[in-house]
C-alpha cells in the first residue's frame, strides 16, 4: 500500500489551490449574493484543461487520473464549490460518459471540444418528479424512425445555461419502463429548447442552475448513446463516477471550513487565551480532523479503484453519503466556533456550510447511498 | 533568442523556519519547495514572448544547481511551458558555488539572455546574478522591470527612484529581475503537467569548486516585544517609558 502521491499528482493539487486562491476567491462572496456565474473564471478554469483533465488526450483532454482529479476538486471546493461543480459534472458524467459508451463519430463531434475546454456540457436526469427515483423518467423520446422527438421538462440543472452539450435523459417505450430508457446527446441551441430562470438557491447560489423544457426537439438517430433502452444503464453508471466527483466537492467543503475553523481558534481569543487553547474548541477541531481524514481515505479509496479498473460504485456511494454528511457536520461546527462571525458572510464559513447541504441532496440523497449501499451488502 | 532562466529551489514563502543541530541547519521537514518566485517571474514573462511573439524566442532553458531533491521544481518550471531543464548535480553550500557551476555550463551553450531573479526568497543573497556576469564576462542589467523583444532587439526597462530607467544593452547578457517583469506567475496548465515528464531534463556534473563562505549558525529574530498599553489620559507615563525604558527619545 501507497500513501504517496506522485510529482504529477502534486503538481496538479498545488495549480487547483493556486488556482482558486488567485482567480476564484477575489469576489466570491459577492457572486455568492448576486447568484451570479462565474463566467471569466470558468473560461481561465477551462483554458487550463480542469473541465477535461481525466478525458484521453486523444479526444483533447489531460489524460490524468482520478485521484488527480479527487485532489483537484478538493481544492477548488476549499474556496469555491460552485466552479467545482462545473468541473465535476463536465469531467465526471458528460466526458466520462461519453468517452466510455459513445460512438467514435459521436466523441469526435462531441468529446473533442467538451475535453479540451471549448464547450461545457450538461447531465440532464433530474425531473420535477423524478428525482432520485431515476427510472420514473417523464421526458419522452419517441421514436420517428430518423429521429427522436423530445418532449418533457428537466430540472435542477446543472451547467443549463453555459452548456453547449446536453446528455438527456429520456423514455422512449414507456412498456419497458427503465428498459426503455434512452440518452441523447443534444445540442442546447436546437429549436424547441426553453430554460427556466435561474434558480434561487439557498447555497452555490452561482452555479449555473436551471430548468430545462423540450417542445418537440428533434434529435438525430445518430444522437443516441448505445443500444436502444441503454440510457438508464448508461445513467446509472455515469453517477458511479459522479460520486466520486461530489464526494470530493464535499471533502473540500469541509476541509476548507476545517482550515478556516483553525485560522480563527488561534487567533480569537476569549477568557484570557486563544480559544483553541479551551478543550470545548480542541476537541472539536479534533473531531472535525478524524472525520475529515476519513472522509479523504474513502475518496482516494474510491478514486484508486476507478484508476485500477476495479469495480468502485459501492466505495464511490459511501465517500459520496459519508463526504456530504460530514461536510455538513464540519461546516456546522466550523460556524460553531466561529461564533457570531460564524453567521456573517465575510467570514466564508456559513456559504460553505449551505453549499455543504447541497452535496447530501444532488447526485443521489444520502438516503439513496444507503440504499446503494445496503443493497451491496445485502444481495447474496 | 535562446533563453536561459536560472531558477532556485526554495520553500514556499509561508514555511515557518526552523532549525536543527544547534541551529546550523535548516529544518527541511515538511517543507514544500517552490520555484523563487523571482525565477518564476522571468520565465513567465519569456513564455509570454514566447507565445505572444512566436519566432522571437527560440527555446526557453532552465537550470539548477543542486541535488536530485530540486527536480520536482525544475520540473514544475516545464509544466508551466519551459521546453527543458538542466540540474547541475551538486549541493549549493554558497552563492560562489552556483555561480561557478553554473557559469560552466552557460559557456558551452549560447544563450542570448539568461535570467536570473534578482534575489531568492531563501537566503536573500542577491549576488548571483552580479557574480555570473562578471565570471561571464558578459553585461548585466540589475533590478529589470520591463523586458521585450522588438525585431530581434531587446528593450529593457529598469526601477530607479521615482521612476525608470531606459538601458540598451549587447547580447548576450544577465537580465537581474525584479518585481514587475509580468503581473503573476504562470499556473501549469494540465497538459503542460503531463508534458513536463517527457521534456528532456538534463544532469550535469559539477567541477571541482569550494565554497568561499562558510554558514557558521543561525539565529531567530528577537521576538516581539508584548503590546503595552497606556491610557490615553496618562501621556506623561507614555513619554517617561519613551524615554527611559525604550530609549528612543
Amino acid at each position: 500500500m501507497n500513501f504517496e502521491f506522485t510529482e504529477e499528482q502534486k503538481m496538479i493539487q498545488q495549480a487547483a489551490k493556486d488556482f482558486a486562491e488567485r482567480e476564484l476567491l477575489p469576489g466570491i462572496i459577492e457572486r455568492d449574493e448576486k447568484g451570479e456565474f462565474a463566467k471569466d473564471q470558468m473560461k481561465k478554469l477551462a483554458e487550463l484543461g480542469f473541465l477535461g483533465m481525466m478525458t484521453d488526450p486523444k479526444y483533447g483532454g489531460g489524460g490524468m487520473d482520478t485521484i488527480s482529479y479527487v485532489l483537484a476538486m478538493e481544492e477548488i471546493s476549499k474556496i469555491d464549490s460552485a466552479a467545482a461543480v462545473v468541473m465535476s459534472v463536465c469531467n465526471s458524467l458528460v466526458n466520462w460518459g461519453l468517452e466510455t459508451y459513445g460512438s467514435e463519430a459521436q466523441k469526435q463531434k462531441y468529446l473533442v471540444p467538451l475535453g479540451k475546454g471549448e464547450k461545457i456540457g450538461a447531465f440532464l436526469l433530474s425531473e420535477p418528479e423524478a428525482g432520485s427515483d431515476a427510472t420514473s423518467q417523464r421526458t419522452t423520446a419517441e421514436d420517428k424512425g430518423d429521429y427522436y422527438l423530445l418532449n418533457g421538462t428537466k430540472n435542477w440543472i446543472t451547467n443549463a445555461n453555459c452548456a453547449s452539450t446536453y446528455l438527456v435523459i429520456a423514455q422512449t417505450h414507456p412498456e419497458k419502463k427503465h428498459k426503455g430508457i434512452n440518452a441523447l446527446i443534444v445540442e442546447k441551441n436546437w429549436p424547441g429548447i426553453t430554460l427556466g430562470p435561474h434558480e434561487n438557491k439557498m447555497g452555490m447560489r452561482s452555479s449555473d442552475t436551471h430548468s430545462v423544457m423540450f417542445n418537440d426537439v428533434k434529435v438525430p438517430k445518430a444522437n443516441r448513446i448505445g443500444e436502444d433502452g441503454f440510457g438508464f444503464t448508461f445513467a446509472m453508471k455515469t453517477l458511479d463516477g459522479g460520486r466520486i466527483g461530489i464526494a470530493a466537492q464535499a471533502l473540500g467543503i469541509a476541509s476548507g471550513a476545517f482550515e478556516r475553523a483553525v485560522k480563527y481558534a488561534k487567533e480569537r481569543k476569549a477568557f484570557g487565551t486563544e480559544i483553541a487553547n479551551h478543550q470545548a474548541i480542541a476537541f472539536k477541531l479534533a473531531d472535525m480532523a478524524v472525520k475529515i481524514e476519513n472522509a479523504r481515505l474513502l475518496c482516494l479509496k474510491s478514486a484508486w479503484l476507478k484508476d485500477s479498473h476495479q469495480p468502485y460504485g459501492f466505495e464511490s456511494a459511501m465517500a459520496k453519503q459519508y463526504c456530504a454528511d460530514i461536510a455538513m457536520e464540519v461546516t456546522t461546527e466550523a460556524v460553531q466556533i466561529h461564533g457570531g462571525y460564524g453567521y456573517v458572510r465575510e467570514y466564508h464559513v456559513e456559504r460553505l456550510m449551505r453549499e455543504a447541504k447541497l452535496t447530501q441532496i444532488y447526485e443521489g440523497t444520502s438516503e439513496v447511498q444507503k440504499i446503494v449501499i445496503s443493497r451491496t451488502i445485502l444481495k447474496d | 533568442m535562446k533563453i536561459l532562466v536560472c531558477i532556485s529551489h526554495v520553500p514556499d514563502t509561508t514555511t515557518k523556519i526552523k532549525f536543527v543541530n544547534n541551529n546550523t541547519a535548516f529544518d527541511a521537514t515538511g517543507v514544500q519547495w517552490i520555484v523563487n518566485p523571482w525565477d518564476e517571474l522571468a520565465l513567465t514573462r519569456a513564455l509570454d514572448i514566447k507565445d505572444a511573439q512566436p519566432g522571437a524566442i527560440e527555446s526557453i532553458t532552465v537550470i539548477n544547481v543542486g541535488l536530485s531533491d530540486t527536480e520536482p521544481t525544475i520540473r514544475k518550471a516545464l509544466a508551466i511551458g519551459a521546453d527543458k531543464g538542466i540540474r547541475i548535480n551538486t549541493e549549493p553550500k554558497d552563492d560562489y558555488i552556483i555561480v561557478t557551476q553554473l557559469a560552466e555550463v552557460i559557456k558551452k551553450e549560447n544563450f542570448d539572455v539568461i535570467f536570473c531573479g534578482i534575489e531568492s526568497c531563501d537566503f536573500n543573497g542577491s549576488s548571483v546574478g552580479g557574480m555570473l556576469s562578471e565570471m561571464l564576462n558578459i553585461p548585466s542589467v540589475s533590478a529589470v522591470s520591463y523586458f521585450d523583444i522588438e525585431n530581434g532587439k531587446v528593450n529593457l526597462k529598469r526601477e530607479i527612484d521615482g521612476g525608470h530607467e531606459v538601458v540598451a544593452t549587447q547580447t548576450p547578457f544577465v537580465a537581474i529581475v525584479q518585481k514587475g517583469i509580468c503581473k503573476e506567475p504562470r499556473i501549469p496548465s494540465m497538459r503542460g503537467i503531463m508534458g513536463a515528464r517527457t521534456k528532456p531534463l538534463q544532469v550535469v556534473e559539477p567541477v571541482p569548486a569550494e565554497p568561499l563562505v562558510e554558514f557558521v549558525n543561525y539565529e531567530y529574530p528577537k521576538p516581539k516585544a508584548a503590546c503595552r498599553k497606556i491610557d490615553p489620559e496618562n501621556a506623561k507615563e507614555l513619554i517617561t517609558l519613551l524615554h527611559n525604558e525604550a530609549k528612543v527619545i
